[in-house]
This record gives C-alpha cells, sequence and structure tokens, in this order.
C-alpha cells in the first residue's frame, strides 16, 4: 500500500562522475515536475575540468532541482534527497544535505578503488557516519546492466543507461509519471532503437525496483503551483537572454551582429545565438574580446543591432571599445555573465563583483545605462530592454548577469510577440537640414543614420564632437557642454523606466535591496521574516543607472536599509554616495549565492529576536 | 539578402542619367591637416580619384581607421566613416561589412596602428578573407606622438626613445599578411602616384581582404625614409616593380634580376656568369603556394632592392559571403524565423 506524504516543497540533487548523465537526469526530473504542475528551479553544478579523472572529487557533477506548490525563489538551500552514483559524488555533496535526508547510492561503485580515490579509507555505508540520513543503498550498476540486457549495447553504452535508471527511482519517491520520459526518449533517439529501448528499460526498473522493493516508507508529493495562466518551458538566464536579444533585433526589424569571443560563463549565448540564422542573426567569433566589442559597435554603426558578450576578464578588454561606444553615440549592448574575481578567478562560479567596473569602469566622462538580469527568466525581458534603450537613446548599455542566472533554470512564461513592444526606429524630422549630433529633444539621442542614405554621409569617431554638427573639436565650451549633455542624455532615461517596487510594508524597520541575482534569495527571505510579522520589505533594482526616480523616498521610508550582494558592497557604496544612507552591507563572496538562511539570520540579528 | 550584388555601380556612367563621379565628389568640407609635404595627402589624392573611377555612390562607401596621423583618413573623405581607436579599425570594419555587405568598407592603417597595436586584428581579418580594402601608410616611424621608432624602423635606428638606436628587428607587413594568406598583397610608394593609384585600384576591385602597404615619408620625424626612390640615381637599383607573368628584373637598363638559387634569391646581372632573361623568377601573384611572393617580399634593404606591386592576388570565398550564405540557407531550410515558433521550441506545458 503506497503512503504520500505531502510536500509543500522538495529539493533534490543527483550527482555523479561528469561522465554519468547527472545533467541529463535532473534536466528531466525538472521538465517532468514542470509538466506535472509544480514551480521548478534548477542549478547545475558542473566541474570546470573538461574531463577529470573518473572517480575522482574533481570530477563530480551535480544538478539541484528546487519545485514546490508555489513560486519557487531559489533552488534551494540544502538537498533533501542526494542521488549519488559514486563515493566522491558523496563525499562532495553530503555537507549541503539537510538533516534527515534521503542519500540514494549505487552500492556497486563503493568498490575499495573508488573509494580510495574520493580519500574515503572505509567504506561510509557500513559504519555509522551516515546515521543522521536514511541511507538507501540500491545495486543500481547491477540492476541497470540486467535490465538493458535485452538490448544488445556495448558494455560501455549499457552502463550509460545507470541515470535513467536513478531517474526511474527518484520520479517514484516524488509520484511522478514515466510516460512523458519515455515520449521524450522515442523523440530523442528516434534514431538509435536499442538506446531508446535500453534506456526506457532502464528507467522503469529503477521506477518498479523502488515499488517492489520497498525501498523507501514513503512517497512525497507536491502539488501542482498557481502560475498565471499560459504556456510555459524552462530557461537558463543564458538561453532567456540570448532569446531576448533575438526577440529585439526581430521587433527592431534589423540583422542582430552578435560578436563574441568565447569565455565561461557567457559562451552559451554564442551557442544559442548561433543556432539560430533564420532570423538573420549573424554571429562573428572574433579573434579577441576587444574585436568582439568594436565589430559589434562597427555592426550598429553600419544599422544592425550589435551586441557583445562577455564576463570579468573581458570586460577588462572592452572599455575602451565601450569608451567609443560613448563618444559616437552608436547603440551597443555589452552582456557581462559575471564571475568570480580578480584576474581568471574562480571562472565557473558566481560573483556579483563587476558593478562599479560597470557603473565607472571607462576613462573619460562616460556614462552608460547598467541593467541587472534578476532571475533566469528575467534574463529574457532585461535583454529586450537593453536593446530598446540602447537605441532609443544611441547610447550602449550594460547589462549584467551571473554565472548562477546563467546557468540556473526557471519556469519562463512564454509571451506573445505583440505583448513586446515595436522597436523600429521613427523618421528623421521633416524639413531639418540633417546633422549627425543634431538630437531629438526628448531623448537627447541623436539620430541614427546608416550608410546607403546619399546625402547623409558623416564620420565619427572617439575625438570631441562640436555640439549638432559632429565636427572634430577642441573647444573648451563645447567639451563642457557635451560631456554635460551625454549624462543628462543617460539621466533622462530614468522617465523611462520602472519605478521601484516594494514587496511588504511601504514603510517600516528594515528595506532590503538588492540587485541581480540575489533576488530569488533575498525574496524568499523577507516573505519568511514577513510570515514571522517582522516589519521588513524588499527592494530589487533591475536599473543600476540610472537608478529609478523614485529610489531616494523610497529608501527614507525604512529605519534601515540592508544590501545583500555577492561583492564587497558596490551597490551599499552606490546608494550612501547618493543618498547619504547608512546603508548596512551583506557581502558574500564565496563563488556561490545566497542561501535564505543566510539573509534571514542577519535581518533577525539586525532586528533583535522576536517581533512576532 | 543578396550575396553577390556587385559592389560598385555597374551602370554606364556615360550615359545622361547616371552622374559622371569626379574626385571632387569624395572630397569632405573639413580641412587637411597633414603636414605639408606629407605623403599621406596624395594617397588622399589618389583614393578620391580610384573611388570616382569606380563609380562608388559616395553613400555607399564607408572608410575606418584607427589612431595615428595616418587614420585622419576618414575626416577628409566626404563618405560615410569611422575614426576607431588605436588598432581596432580592423574589427570595426569586419562588424560594418558583416552588417551591410553592400557596402564598400575600407580600413586606412598606419605601421604602429596596423602592426604594432592592431597586429592581431589586421592578422585575422585577412585570413578571414573579408571583404574590405585595407590601406597600410607606413611611414617607418610614429609621427602623431612626435618622433619614437615604430615597428616597421630600421634596426639601429636613432629616435627620441631610441637615442642610442633601436636594438629591434623590424616587421615586415608585407610577409605578414603573405603568412595570414591574404588573397591580394601588394605595396606602392607615394613618389610614384601613377603605379600607386593602380595598385588602389586594382586593391579595391579585387573581391576579398585586399592588402596594400604604401610606403610614404614623415616630412618632420623620418624624411629621409625614402631617399632611395626620391633620388633618381639610386631609384632603379633600389627598387623593383613587380608585373605579372614578368621576370622580375630592375637596374636603369633593366639588366639586372632576381634568380633563385633553390629556395633563395639572389642579384644577377643578365649576360655575367652566364645568366640570361629566362633564368630569372618569372612574377606569378596566383600561383597555387604563397612561396614565390614570400620570396619576393623577403628582399629586404640593404643587400637586396625592394619589390613594389602585386605580390599576391587570389581568389578565395569571402568571410561576408559565406556568412550570409548561411544565413540565405538557414532561412531557406526552415523559412523565415518566426518568434512564437521559437519561443515555443523544446519540452513547454500549459497552466490554466
Amino acid at each position: 500500500m503506497k503512503t504520500f506524504v505531502q510536500e509543500r516543497s522538495a529539493t533534490v540533487r543527483f550527482a555523479g562522475d561528469s561522465g554519468d548523465g547527472m545533467q541529463v537526469a535532473g534536466s528531466q526530473f525538472a521538465d517532468i515536475a514542470s509538466m506535472t504542475g509544480a514551480f521548478v528551479r534548477t542549478l547545475p553544478d558542473v566541474p570546470s575540468e573538461i574531463r577529470a579523472p573518473a572517480g575522482s572529487l574533481g570530477g563530480v557533477s551535480g544538478f539541484q532541482i528546487n519545485f514546490g506548490d508555489e513560486e519557487v525563489l531559489t533552488p534551494g538551500d540544502s538537498p533533501y534527497v542526494l542521488i549519488a552514483m559514486n563515493p566522491a559524488a558523496l563525499k562532495v555533496n553530503l555537507p549541503d544535505l539537510q538533516p534527515g535526508g534521503i542519500i540514494i547510492v549505487d552500492e556497486d561503485e563503493f568498490t575499495p578503488e573508488n573509494l580510495a580515490k574520493a580519500g574515503y579509507s572505509s567504506n561510509p555505508l557500513s559504519d555509522d557516519r551516515l546515521s543522521e540520513f536514511r541511507v538507501i543503498p540500491v545495486a543500481m550498476t547491477t540492476l541497470n546492466g540486467q535490465a538493458v540486457s535485452p538490448h544488445r549495447l556495448s558494455p560501455r553504452d549499457a552502463a550509460r543507461c545507470r541515470n535513467f535508471f536513478a531517474l526511474g527511482l527518484t520520479l517514484w519517491l516524488y509520484d511522478r509519471p514515466l510516460q512523458p520520459m519515455l515520449e521524450w526518449l522515442m523523440g530523442k533517439f528516434r534514431t538509435n532503437r536499442a538506446v531508446m529501448g535500453a534506456n526506457g528499460a532502464s528507467l522503469r526498473a529503477g521506477h518498479n525496483y523502488a515499488e517492489t522493493a520497498e525501498l523507501f516508507r514513503v512517497q512525497h508529493t507536491v502539488a501542482a503551483a498557481r502560475l498565471p495562466s499560459g504556456r510555459y518551458r524552462r530557461v537558463t538566464g543564458n538561453e532567456a537572454a540570448a532569446l531576448g536579444l533575438i526577440a529585439a533585433a526581430q521587433r527592431a526589424g534589423r540583422a542582430l551582429v552578435y560578436a563574441s569571443y568565447p569565455i565561461t560563463p557567457a559562451s552559451e549565448i554564442l551557442h544559442e545565438l548561433s543556432k539560430h540564422k533564420e532570423f538573420d542573426v549573424r554571429t562573428l567569433q572574433t579573434e579577441d574580446e576587444i574585436a568582439a566589442c568594436v565589430a559589434a559597435l562597427g555592426a550598429s554603426f553600419a544599422g544592425a543591432i550589435g551586441i557583445t558578450g562577455t564576463s570579468g576578464p573581458g570586460l577588462s578588454l572592452k572599455t575602451e571599445g565601450l569608451g567609443l561606444a560613448v563618444m559616437t553615440e552608436l547603440p551597443l549592448v555589452c552582456i557581462d555573465v559575471q564571475r568570480a574575481g580578480p584576474s581568471t578567478g574562480m571562472p565557473t562560479k558566481t560573483e556579483q563583483a563587476d558593478l562599479l567596473m560597470a557603473m565607472f569602469g571607462r576613462h573619460g566622462e562616460s556614462p552608460m545605462p547598467v541593467l541587472a538580469a534578476a532571475s533566469p527568466a528575467d534574463c529574457f525581458r532585461m535583454a529586450f530592454e537593453a536593446v530598446r534603450l540602447a537605441i532609443t537613446y544611441m547610447t550602449p548599455v550594460m547589462l549584467l548577469s551571473d554565472s548562477f542566472l546563467a546557468n540556473s533554470a526557471e519556469p519562463w512564461r512564454i509571451v506573445s510577440t505583440d505583448e513586446l513592444p515595436d522597436l523600429h526606429a521613427g523618421q528623421l524630422p521633416e524639413g531639418e537640414e540633417f546633422a549627425p549630433y543634431r538630437r531629438d529633444p526628448k531623448t537627447l539621442a541623436r539620430p541614427w543614420v546608416t550608410p546607403g542614405a546619399p546625402g547623409r554621409e558623416h564620420r565619427i569617431g572617439g575625438l570631441e564632437k562640436t555640439d549638432i554638427t559632429g565636427v572634430v573639436s577642441y573647444d573648451a565650451a563645447n567639451h563642457q557642454r557635451m560631456v554635460d549633455l551625454r549624462a543628462r542624455k543617460i539621466e533622462g532615461i530614468s522617465r523611462d523606466i520602472p519605478l521601484v517596487e516594494v514587496t511588504g510594508p511601504s514603510d517600516g524597520d528594515l528595506l532590503v535591496v538588492g540587485w541581480g541575482s540575489t533576488y530569488g534569495a533575498i525574496a524568499a527571505a523577507v516573505n519568511e521574516e514577513l510570515r514571522a510579522g517582522r516589519s521588513v520589505a524588499h527592494a530589487h533594482l533591475r536599473y543600476l543607472n540610472p537608478l529609478p526616480a523614485n529610489l531616494g523616498s523610497v529608501l527614507r521610508r525604512y529605519h534601515r536599509i540592508l544590501v545583500p550582494e555577492n561583492n564587497s558592497g558596490h551597490l551599499r557604496s552606490m546608494l550612501r554616495d547618493r543618498f547619504l544612507v547608512d546603508a548596512i552591507g551583506l557581502p558574500k563572496v564565496e563563488g556561490r549565492p545566497f542561501r535564505v538562511t543566510e539573509i534571514t539570520d542577519h535581518i533577525e540579528a539586525l532586528l533583535g529576536g522576536n517581533h512576532a | 539578402m543578396s550575396t553577390n550584388a556587385p559592389l560598385y555601380c555597374t551602370a554606364d556612367r556615360t550615359q545622361d542619367a547616371v552622374p559622371i563621379l569626379t574626385k571632387k565628389d569624395f572630397q569632405s568640407a573639413q580641412e587637411v591637416k597633414w603636414c605639408p609635404g606629407c605623403g599621406a595627402h596624395g594617397i588622399l589624392s589618389q583614393v578620391q580619384k580610384v573611388l570616382a573611377r569606380l563609380g562608388a555612390p559616395p553613400e555607399k562607401v564607408v572608410f575606418v581607421s584607427g589612431i595615428g596621423c595616418s587614420s585622419r583618413f576618414p575626416y577628409y573623405l566626404k563618405t560615410y566613416g569611422v575614426h576607431g581607436i588605436h588598432g581596432r579599425a580592423p574589427a570595426i570594419a569586419m562588424g560594418v561589412k558583416c552588417a551591410r555587405p553592400d557596402l564598400s568598407v575600407w580600413v586606412v592603417s598606419g605601421d604602429g596602428d596596423g602592426l604594432s597595436i592592431g597586429t592581431n586584428h589586421l592578422i585575422h581579418i585577412l585570413r578571414r578573407n573579408v571583404d574590405v580594402n585595407i590601406l597600410l601608410l607606413n611611414n617607418q616611424i610614429y609621427g602623431m606622438t612626435k618622433g619614437q621608432y615604430s615597428p616597421t624602423s630600421e634596426f639601429g635606428k636613432k629616435t627620441k626613445s631610441s637615442p642610442l638606436g633601436t636594438i629591434e628587428q623590424p616587421i615586415h607587413p608585407i610577409e605578414i599578411a603573405l603568412a595570414a594568406e591574404a588573397t591580394f598583397v601588394a605595396r606602392a610608394v607615394v613618389a610614384d602616384q601613377a603605379h600607386m593609384g593602380a595598385v588602389i585600384e586594382a586593391a579595391a576591385r579585387h573581391r576579398g581582404a585586399s592588402f596594400v602597404e604604401i610606403r610614404l615619408n614623415c616630412v618632420v620625424f623620418n624624411d629621409s625614409v625614402l631617399q632611395s626612390f626620391s633620388d633618381a640615381s639610386t631609384r632603379s637599383d633600389s627598387w623593383i616593380y613587380l608585373e605579372q607573368g614578368k621576370p622580375v628584373r630592375f637596374g636603369a637598363d633593366g639588366r639586372k634580376g632576381i634568380v633563385a638559387r633553390g629556395m633563395q634569391p639572389q642579384v644577377a646581372v643578365m649576360g655575367e656568369n652566364g645568366v640570361r632573361e629566362e633564368d630569372l623568377v618569372v612574377h606569378d601573384a596566383g600561383g597555387a603556394s604563397s612561396a614565390q611572393a614570400y620570396m619576393l617580399a623577403g628582399l629586404h634593404e640593404p643587400a637586396f632592392p625592394t619589390a613594389i606591386g602585386i605580390f599576391r592576388q587570389v581568389e578565395r570565398p569571402t568571410y561576408n559571403d559565406l556568412l550570409m550564405s548561411q544565413i540565405d540557407g538557414a532561412v531557406a531550410k526552415n523559412g523565415r524565423g518566426e518568434l512564437e515558433k521559437l519561443f515555443n521550441a523544446g519540452t513547454t506545458w500549459d497552466v490554466d
């Protein structure tokens, strides 16, 4: 007889060797959980080495799924269920597991050799080291081998089905159907029926084994979440950014030129865009970061939507090109998918420490709009918005994402095209003589006149321009005027962006202000504190330059301001500088996103004990 | 998206309806600020004449430059232009050409801009064969920064930054271009305007990346650099005009020439040591390999005369054509992209 326990949310992590197919198992679990109504967020943890030695700690690859019956804001602080395919995967992931959690291991892999590779001197399955968890040892290698044997695969291919056995077990544990998975296999391995059949057999075997061997005392269920109605798909931040860029170029009726030099964790944007040439997406893999930046700028000069993408070290190289974009007042979007720095730092780990560079990291007076996406799906909206601002205001725009957003996935409510603003350029005013730096009185943008327009030939470049005519100028008063104009143009964008919204009370003890990928952890923490009756609110900034017009007045309505950031206090400095408020920092630079508890603990320490 | 449209107007400009362009049509209103006597004036004039001869509509021409005296070029042309940042003109030009393959795109650079800070971009635009015309004005000195040695300055040259003489071997532009497998590689000298104009015109008509090194003097900091050309008594012994399909010969009466001993070039005098005209290297810019062009480019002074003319001219698909044919191919195969289809790809689910 089945016994069910109803959960509000659940966190599951698949972990194994990088060749064990954990990313596939995890993302398939996420898809099925999504299709059966849960709100799902995922986060892969992939080793930076391409092929670390099998069975080693450095070769462990993980994939975490957090799903629930309401909006799930983070991929989960710590998993309740860990599927560990070998001793190394157990060792690496054990510290994150919830006390009392479930560990499902492939006991066949706990050989003396594999234990040694993981640095275990004795088998943790045979002593009491794991006594605070519920350990479910399963002979997955053996059982998978038996299940797939009728399909006559090579030993290597047969062993590769083992992830589906683990997936089958886990789907049973959370009472999820197998059918969508079997359909996916039919589509994926259409041309290889043996592999299709073997994976299906392994999946069923895992599912049946969980049921008949009564491995688990109970099954867990998570009810469907109430999401706004519509059609959904899961997207990572990088996928969503790529889709947003394509959408913007299509709505502008222009070719998209994405110039980039491969760099972790931004490369997936290049990969994704290079697949969509039927949208007139022209991807240029340039010789270096500098070339990527200025090639995108050249494309913009010629009338395309010029975009470049990178991560921290690449951003350093692009700064001179971005300065040229400021001076020439051409539209350009630079996407910085931040990672832990300085220098090469920790390329696969997340950080938000490029904010001040995005704001100020160019020589001379060179203001530029800076936007930041708050969640994976939000990367779509902010990429679109970055293009809109770039072409409306004839300016380079910096869009900040980070490694966490880039790789994490969440449901995206698919937008319909008519929800997206039209970005076609307006006509130049009639009867006025063309001048390359004659500005639109409202936006202060200069006209985007591109080659091919007879009689409007003009030269632009990095030298200071005379107002209106664009002729090179060293005139003192003109320089002052042009610096002021460029600054006023960017400041004026604050009239064209949404006001910052506050979640929670509109005044009170504490406002938690965040930006970028900390959104989920802060929102979840503030929700908890609100439920506990504390006077805490959350404001999240998607626009860092210019800041939302109402931010100053919002800040003044709270006794204290707390700014959690994955850096040493960049936004905190900006708020203190701009608004003279005594903002308190909550810095974290460990290469990992915040856990919700790190923020709740801090809030409670600040507000002092129980307010409820 | 036509990928094979002719770059230049092919209409018959002798007909009344099509205006005949002149050099004046390409002169901008801006005062030319190069030093009086600078070779760049002559190059600008030749470029304007070539553009007129090509019948290039000014609105379809883009000049891109980096930083340095030579890079002021775009300001003086009544075309579209981008005066970029130091060394990056080829990358900017690549973006322009990939966004708008229908434009005639030119890069004007110098020996510092193109072969010091920007060597990387120069090499890569050449090996990709992006259809742009690159003029590298080589005066073998840093003029704009007031007289330091450049990467093409001769070994031992005394300058403001090398009072005891440089200790650096110079970089050779033609050999760099050949090593990058450029499809059009040529050298001209400002002192021979007619030849230079012809070389620039051939470069412009070439489909693919064309590279022209133009030797010029800097009247202020390196005025004597072309002494051997301007001095009639040394010119014919110091310079070789390369002509396609012709023996490589030089000297006042054309009796001197280059013979190849194995892979090594040697100066030979016809009639001496039994050397006859048929022993001379016959110039072939279109050979299967660039080995011969490389040998001729390696004729460095003072041991050898310097060759000018077209070293290499071969056909290869251009980057921009290949790029656009992939786009056209994707559209032919999948139809023009539709956002609804893109958004709804992969696993989706509905929430009521």
